[in-house]
């Protein structure tokens, strides 16, 4: 917390004087330290949320409004944004498509989060988050966007979680610019997350709904595409949902030779599977080394020649610690797993954790 | 004390191996019921004790502000030093230690976290982490006994050097957080032998002599100039919150591993050590001490110790939680479990130091048994 922000040399203005003098009194923190404690959303601090209203959408998934930091610098309807929140106490942090339309004059944003099972992280989300929470913000990211102006005919392809994206395009009015068609998959008709507002902009005729409820009729099927969009492959598509149906979707366009009207966005594109023992990249290093369930990390990287950061060697002095950008470790003293996802970070004690499925090491 | 293989009635001589293991065992237990509960009331916890902190040291420097008003200069001087003694104890030496590393939180963590003091956080983490964790109370590996310029181990050898530790000790409670910097840099070793001038020793100095400026420039150049016509008065202030930062530190620091009961070990007797048998030296080695909870948060909870020994990774409150259990197994194993309020503990440790500036035979001591007992060298320790 001693590195000072850096900031241009060729003028001193009067505020850079006052923070370097705010600087000198409050050593070793930083001015932002103490500002953070009465002002965390304040201009120049590091890009945070608010948490404002907490509104279910179905039994599974609730839209979350946030009033985002002055840092905020907008986003593109369809883009996502990746959101720290501390669950148990531990900060996680996932990405969340932006299902508001850009420009409210409050300058508020929303995510829509659908719980899903086992998911520590969306559960508490949608289930347990109370309004006045500070989360942690990334600016919006992604291209999984409308051009502009909005191509004549538009086909959106999704299922589950999914709509997110789409619901904030649609918001943002792409469906009074083009003819757009809107084909929804989800377990039955009250799981349909925006099921209600999907319903009304079809029956004001400005969208075409099709939904696929799964759990009678079956999983949708590309090849029934044909009958029920006959169209489909003419139209700019813009799809997103599981892995499976993703996969599916790019092998028919591909295989129709229009691969360049599809567009698609995959949450979660790396699935951490834990295992025992796994191949360890270093990424820096340029590293890459199969390590077993039982050996430490620092271990196997010393005994491939990298240069590990090590200390006591039984996990008490912290001295070893790096950042796993993304995989699975084991923790040799209890079993406990650790994952990460890419972009993650989290810090491990290469001295007591053991591989457990492929992992990126920044060192 | 004496190296625990001298004694005449050896402290552990009726541990076998296996109850050593099994000692161990039941530790790891204890730890992993903590890690199972570990989460928000910790992360919420220090939370507001850094809050609190921050407050409270902000306050007492714009009441300083106008410290020529003599109630203004108690009242900021009280805050600033029990400001000071939260940042070093409760929030910056666990923090250090990697007690809040779960939370994630980059702010909250120790390989960002740095510290009201003059060692840099780097290289006390060093000194302090890895090897006076590590090798706790093994005489010629630890430097905390006797920081390297005092004899406090019968079995230290004694240089006439020694007859002014009392002194020495003295002068390093008072300026205790220099006394941690030439500590963390192993001035001393350094300089006899002849490495101050290598680029490694040369960076590390240079690094706390950058922690030194900030810290002087702070409480004795820019807070003192901002309080105006309370210029001396504030810089009087700032001393003395300093100081009496710098005297509660090093005597609860004094308390941990000096008062009677405390063992200590030979540099033979941790090779091939097992985990139950450093976990057991972890239990002899130090010292709690007994009082109420305001106490236990001003000593950053270091009242305990033993638990934090044992557990140096644990979110500090959790020590008080565990220690009926772990002082549970004191007993059952029956080992001593040395504890006992500050002024007692203080004084202990302080007897000690003046005990031991004289030679051995100077002062009445029992007979040497330079016998290392049979379970000892059954167990390895």
């Amino acid at each position: 917390m001693t590195t000072t922000v850096p900031r241009p040399a060729a003028k001193t203005s009067v505020r850079d004087r006052l923070l370097r003098l705010a600087e000198t009194v409050t050593t070793p923190l930083l001015p932002e330290d103490y500002l953070d404690l009465v002002a965390p959303l304040r201009a120049g601090a590091a890009l945070r949320g608010r948490i404002v209203a907490v509104d279910p959408e179905t039994r599974d998934a609730a839209t979350l409004t946030i009033q985002p930091g002055r840092a905020w610098r907008g986003h593109r309807p369809g883009q996502y944004v990746r959101l720290g929140i501390d669950v148990d106490g531990v900060r996680q942090w996932r990405a969340y498509s932006v299902t508001s339309a850009p420009g409210r004059p409050d300058g508020r944003i929303s995510v829509t989060v659908k719980a899903i099972p086992d998911g520590r992280v969306s559960n508490h989300l949608v289930h347990r988050t109370r309004v006045g929470t500070i989360v942690q913000l990334d600016q919006a990211l992604g291209d999984f966007v409308l051009p502009d102006p909005v191509p004549a005919r538009v086909l959106f392809l999704t299922a589950g979680s999914g709509i997110t994206p789409v619901m904030g395009m649609l918001r943002s009015g792409a469906a009074t610019r083009a003819d757009v068609v809107v084909v929804h998959s989800a377990p039955t008709p009250d799981d349909v997350v925006f099921g209600a507002q999907l319903r009304a902009l079809a029956a004001q005729g400005d969208i075409r709904l099709v939904e696929r409820h799964t759990d009678r009729h079956g999983l949708l099927g590309v090849d029934e595409l044909a009958d029920l969009v006959p169209d489909h492959l003419d139209r700019q598509t813009w799809a997103c949902g599981p892995v499976g149906m993703l996969d599916a979707v790019q092998e028919h366009w591909a295989a129709a030779g229009v691969a360049d009207r599809l567009h698609t966005e995959r949450f979660r594109p790396t699935v951490i599977a834990p295992g025992e023992g796994g191949t360890v990249t270093f990424t820096r290093a340029g590293l890459t080394l199969a390590a077993d369930g039982g050996t430490p990390i620092l271990d196997a990287g010393e005994a491939a020649g990298a240069l590990m950061p090590s200390g006591c060697r039984m996990g008490i002095c912290y001295g070893c610690v790096l950042p796993l950008r993304q995989g699975a470790v084991r923790d040799l003293r209890d079993g406990t797993l650790t994952t990460a996802l890419p972009g993650d970070g989290v810090l491990i004690q290469t001295c007591v954790s053991a591989a457990a499925g492929t992992c990126d090491i920044d060192l | 004390m004496t190296v625990i293989q001298h004694k005449p009635v050896n402290p552990i001589a009726h541990l076998s191996a296996e109850d050593i293991e099994i000692l161990g065992k039941e530790l790891d237990a204890i730890r992993d019921r903590v890690l199972a509960e570990r989460g928000e009331s910790d992360a919420a916890y220090i939370r507001k004790v850094i809050k609190t902190q921050r407050t409270l040291e902000m306050s007492s420097r714009a009441v300083l502000l106008f410290s020529l008003f003599p109630p203004a200069w108690v009242v900021g001087t009280a805050g600033l030093a029990v400001a000071k003694i939260l940042e070093n104890m409760e929030i910056g030496h666990n923090i250090l230690h990697g007690q809040y590393d779960f939370m994630r939180d980059p702010k909250i963590h120790s390989t960002t976290w740095e510290w009201d003091h003059v060692s840099p956080a780097e290289q006390w983490k060093h000194s302090h982490n890895q090897l006076h964790h590590t090798y706790t109370n093994v005489l010629g590996k630890d430097n905390d006994l006797g920081y390297g310029i005092m004899r406090v181990d019968e079995d230290q050898k004694w240089y006439p050097l020694h007859l002014g530790q009392p002194l020495w000790n003295f002068v390093n409670a008072c300026f205790f957080e220099y006394g941690i910097a030439a500590y963390d840099l192993e001035l001393g070793r350094n300089l006899r032998k002849g490495r101050h001038k290598t680029p490694e020793f040369r960076a590390r100095l240079r690094g706390v002599g950058r922690k030194i400026r900030r810290q002087v420039l702070k409480d004795y150049v820019i807070h003192p100039l901002l309080s105006g016509p309370s210029f001396l008065s504030t810089l009087a202030a700032t001393f003395t919150a300093n100081l009496i930062r710098n005297v509660w530190s090093h005597s609860v620091i004094m308390c941990g591993h000096f008062p009677n009961g405390v063992e200590t070990f030979s540099k033979t007797s941790i090779e091939g050590e097992t985990r139950g048998e450093w976990y057991l030296r972890q239990m002899l080695g130090s010292a709690n001490i007994s009082g109420s909870r305001l106490m236990h948060i001003m000593t950053g909870n270091l009242s305990f110790q033993i638990e934090h020994h044992l557990f140096p990774d644990l979110p500090s409150k959790r020590y008080q939680e565990i220690a009926p259990q772990v002082r549970a197994l004191f007993d059952r194993y029956g080992l001593s479990y040395t504890t006992g309020p500050l002024p007692k503990q203080v004084a202990s440790a302080w007897w000690k130091v003046i005990r031991l500036s004289l030679p051995n035979r100077a002062v009445a001591r029992p007979g040497t048994d330079e016998r290392p007992s049979r379970a000892l060298a059954a167990s390895g320790v």
